[in-house]
């Protein structure tokens, strides 16, 4: 009986979803010029999409080791607080980390202007390392948590009999750690890739021209700069293809998202006591620490001059943008529920699928998609809102499922006879059992969901009419109409928004714990 | 609460009143209508003539207007676009979604103007700009072999990024493809349009901008400051000249066809010098303003017909791709 708990709602929201993102296919393949040909720089895109992702991804994950290693084995003042910041690129609006690292990594920014000091030629960070450095700087925290999730995975005894033992360092890593990568690696660096295989924002503003393209970007391209819905839809089904198949290679070894809680005991590790580790794994979180710190600082600081700079389009804009992760939550919330009950219920992955399907089709081809379904009937732009919030919300799907399906296994696990003894089901079953006890859960995913709603440019790149804009694009125009302080004014603002929306939602569900 | 009333009265009649007063929507390129353009002037002369209100409507750079006015093809609101140049007349033609005007003036182009459907409002030459401290090359060839770094415009977006493909084509002919495998290490991005381009430039993170020979007008006259020029090339300088056209579907024809008269009158053409930094279509009566006469004329012109820049457009868009993924 209470199996059933979503029994219904579920299947009809997964169903709903998938034929969305089908009914957008379709209606790509339908617009799409066959047979399909591809020209030179065509294949230079796929090459740059699929290199760029290897770069961000194997970058993320080597530098992520040291840190995770020493997190892992240290105890500092302000180490939760680390731990909690590595979590923030994870909300942190692409475009407000973009500004932020022009400031401190452009070619006239804080580093460049160090190297000068010295007579070193100043940075450049338009085209594929710039690309690369801002998906570094958004997967790095992300790999260092999942790897330092790993490593606390290894009982504190392990540790201590390889001290006992007096193992070198070298024995150490060969005996407990490496097969502990082993396991931790591959997932780190799937996900990482197929996240970085569908970027867009990032190569909106850091790519280079042509050489630096990725296919989301190509979309984009077709779209605005020539109208050519054909080879929008050629892209579209090549960007399909492309992360569908990535995405069913990382399922397997996908790692789980987990909670931020739980990060705080520290390894005690007989094995690193020398002061000659001791001070790497300083520098180590020093340098992570920094290179986490100064871009958003840097927000911070331009952001307070520029606030007093910021046209009023800007703060129409930032409500227009409260609206849409509002909306795009609720949306979320209403699908997440029924979705997670369901395969919290049952006993397959079927998670693991709908993960696969979230990742697999990319904002900028569901927008193309249901744009050209749409502009026959009607004008796509009064669908701008709608389109994005849904996308949006079809997008943090997978994310909230991943971070719900536990919770709702575990109550219903937990529960499940005593609600058939009671009688309970429908609608008192979410109510009275399981609501209050996924609700640190449910307030975490939300939260996610409207940071990265908020935060979001992708599909409103699509819909947008010139005469009004989320904030995101209002700051990515601004951006480029060179009113830069302006665009820092926004950005803060938005930084604001992303996470105090985030913070707001977060704090609805642990506020039920106390 | 009456005061709450008078307040509604007011806010109701005033709409009431504004809502009568006819909209003419101008679709334009994004500098256009920034602070510092024409827009905000151009508004407040027409509007004390037309009893009417003129929106500028900011929407990418030149190419991707063309774009934006086919993505909203029948339905759009926009009434004349405003910024699309010789070598998109016969894309937009194309659309069937311009129609004729009857506008006829004395144009100061450097050629002979006639079209049925796009009326010029300015002209000039692209130019790379650079800082006076430094050695500017003479020619593509040149630059490069340098280690300058340049920004330039995508020319599907971008007017003068479609307008250097065109310079280059012009210039080399079936060499061009070598010209742009050459520059390639030389461009440090490609922007979508020429705001950004020009801000990465000011901002230092570029030697030189594609712009055009007028750019340093705006630094000498608007803030006193010599320390920009354009580079002269001795291949010649592609030639730009900007164009409005009225749409077929405009809700306010009449309006439409004022505006399109009173952007070749003095009214419109004095304000084009010193705030869209070109040579006006029309000279106006009081002549070019003070600090035009320093800048460089290019001993040879170069412009390709409307025909002729549509047929290689495709051809020249695909080398300048694949010369720039190597």
């Amino acid at each position: 009986m209470v199996k059933r708990a979503g029994a219904i709602g579920g299947p009809i929201v997964s169903g709903a979803v998938f034929a969305l993102i089908l009914a957008a296919l379709v209606a790509v393949m339908s617009k799409a010029n066959w047979p399909i040909s591809f020209g030179v720089s065509d294949w230079a895109v796929v090459r740059f999409t699929i290199w760029q992702a290897i770069l961000s991804a194997s970058l993320s994950v080597v530098f992520a080791i040291p840190v995770a290693r020493a997190l892992a084995r240290r105890q500092f003042q302000g180490r939760s607080a680390l731990v909690t910041l590595l979590g923030a690129p994870f909300i942190l609006p692409v475009i407000v980390a973009v500004l932020g690292i022009l400031t401190v990594f452009g070619r006239t920014g804080w580093s460049s202007q160090l190297l000068g000091i010295f007579g070193l030629p100043p940075l450049s960070i338009y085209g594929l390392q710039g690309v690369v450095l801002a998906h570094v700087f958004f997967n790095m925290p992300l790999a260092t948590r999942l790897i330092l999730q790993g490593w606390q995975s290894i009982p504190t005894e392990q540790f201590r009999l390889v001290g006992q033992l007096g193992l070198p360092p070298y024995e150490v890593f060969k005996t407990l750690e490496w097969p502990l990568l082993k396991q931790v690696l591959p997932g780190a660096l799937a996900l990482i890739f197929v996240i970085c295989l569908t970027s867009f924002a990032v190569a909106l503003t850091l790519g280079g021209g042509p050489k630096s393209t990725t296919i989301e970007l190509a979309i984009y391209q077709a779209f605005r700069f020539d109208f050519d819905l054909g080879r929008a839809a050629i892209l579209s089904i090549l960007q399909l293809v492309l992360a569908g198949t990535s995405a069913m290679l990382a399922l397997w070894i996908l790692p789980p998202i987990v909670l931020q809680s739980g990060f705080d005991r520290p390894l005690v590790r007989w094995d690193a006591r020398g002061n000659f580790p001791r001070i790497l794994d300083a520098i180590y979180i020093g340098v992570a620490t920094i290179f986490l710190i100064l871009p958003l600082s840097a927000v911070v600081v331009y952001g307070l001059i520029g606030l007093v700079k910021v046209p009023s389009t800007v703060w129409f804009a930032a409500w227009t943008s409260t609206w849409l992760a509002v909306i795009s939550t609720g949306l979320l919330i209403i699908m997440a529920l029924p979705v997670s009950a369901w395969l919290g219920g049952s006993k397959k992955g079927g998670a693991e699928t709908l993960t696969l399907l979230g990742l697999a089709a990319s904002p900028l081809m569901v927008g193309t998609g249901w744009f050209i379904i749409i502009y026959p009937l009607a004008d796509p732009q009064y669908f701008a809102l709608l389109v994005t919030a849904l996308v949006n919300a079809i997008m943090a799907l997978p994310f909230a499922v991943r971070v719900l399906v536990p919770g709702m296994r575990q109550s219903l696990v937990d529960y499940g006879r005593l609600n058939i003894s009671l009688g309970l089901h429908g609608f008192l079953v979410w109510r009275i059992v399981l609501l209050p006890r996924i609700r640190t859960r449910l307030g975490f995913a939300a939260g996610l969901a409207a940071a990265m709603s908020v935060g979001d440019l992708g599909v409103i790149t699509l819909f947008a009419n010139p005469e009004w804009a989320t904030l995101p694009l209002q700051m990515y125009r601004l951006m480029g109409s060179y009113q830069t302080t302006a665009a820092s004014g926004a950005a803060l603002i938005l930084l604001v928004l992303a996470l105090g929306l985030f913070w707001i939602c977060d704090y609805w569900g642990r506020y039920a714990e106390s | 609460m009456k005061y709450l009333m008078t307040t509604t009265a007011a806010v109701l009649c005033s709409s009431a009143a504004w809502a009568e007063m006819p909209v003419l929507k101008v679709y334009t390129y994004d500098s256009f209508v920034s602070d510092w353009g024409p827009g905000p002037a151009v508004e407040a002369a027409f509007e004390e003539t037309c009893n009417c209100d003129l929106q500028f409507i900011g929407a990418g750079d030149g190419a991707a207007l063309l774009a934006r006015i086919k993505l909203e093809g029948q339905r759009s609101e926009a009434d004349v676009i405003l910024g699309l140049d010789t070598n998109l007349v016969a894309a937009a033609k194309e659309t069937g979604l311009f129609t004729t005007h009857s506008v006829a003036a004395e144009y100061s182009l450097p050629i002979s103007w006639e079209d049925d459907v796009f009326v010029p409002f300015d002209w000039g030459y692209f130019a790379f700009v650079h800082n006076v401290d430094m050695q500017a090359p003479t020619n593509f060839r040149a630059l490069a072999e340098s280690d300058l770094k340049i920004v330039i415009q995508d020319p599907r977006s971008s007017t003068p990024g479609l307008g250097l493909l065109m310079w280059v084509k012009a210039a080399y002919g079936d060499e061009a493809p070598l010209i742009w495998t050459d520059l390639a290490d030389n461009i440090l991005t490609v922007t979508k349009g020429w705001s950004e381009s020009y801000g990465l430039f000011l901002d230092g993170e570029a030697d030189m901008v594609l712009s055009y020979t007028t750019s340093p007008a705006y630094h000498l006259i608007a803030e006193e400051d010599t320390s920009k020029a354009a580079a002269s090339f001795d291949e010649g300088h592609y030639m730009q000249i900007e164009l409005a056209g009225k749409l077929a579907n405009s809700k306010e024809p009449e309006l439409a066809d004022q505006f399109i008269a009173f952007m070749v009158s003095d009214g419109f053409q004095s304000i084009i010098p010193t705030t869209n930094w070109m040579y006006p279509a029309v000279t106006p009566t009081a002549g070019l303003p003070d600090g035009f006469d320093t800048l460089f004329l290019p001993q040879k012109s170069l412009l390709m017909s409307p025909e002729e820049s549509a047929a290689v457009r495709d051809e020249a868009l695909d080398e300048w791709l694949s010369a720039l993924v190597q």
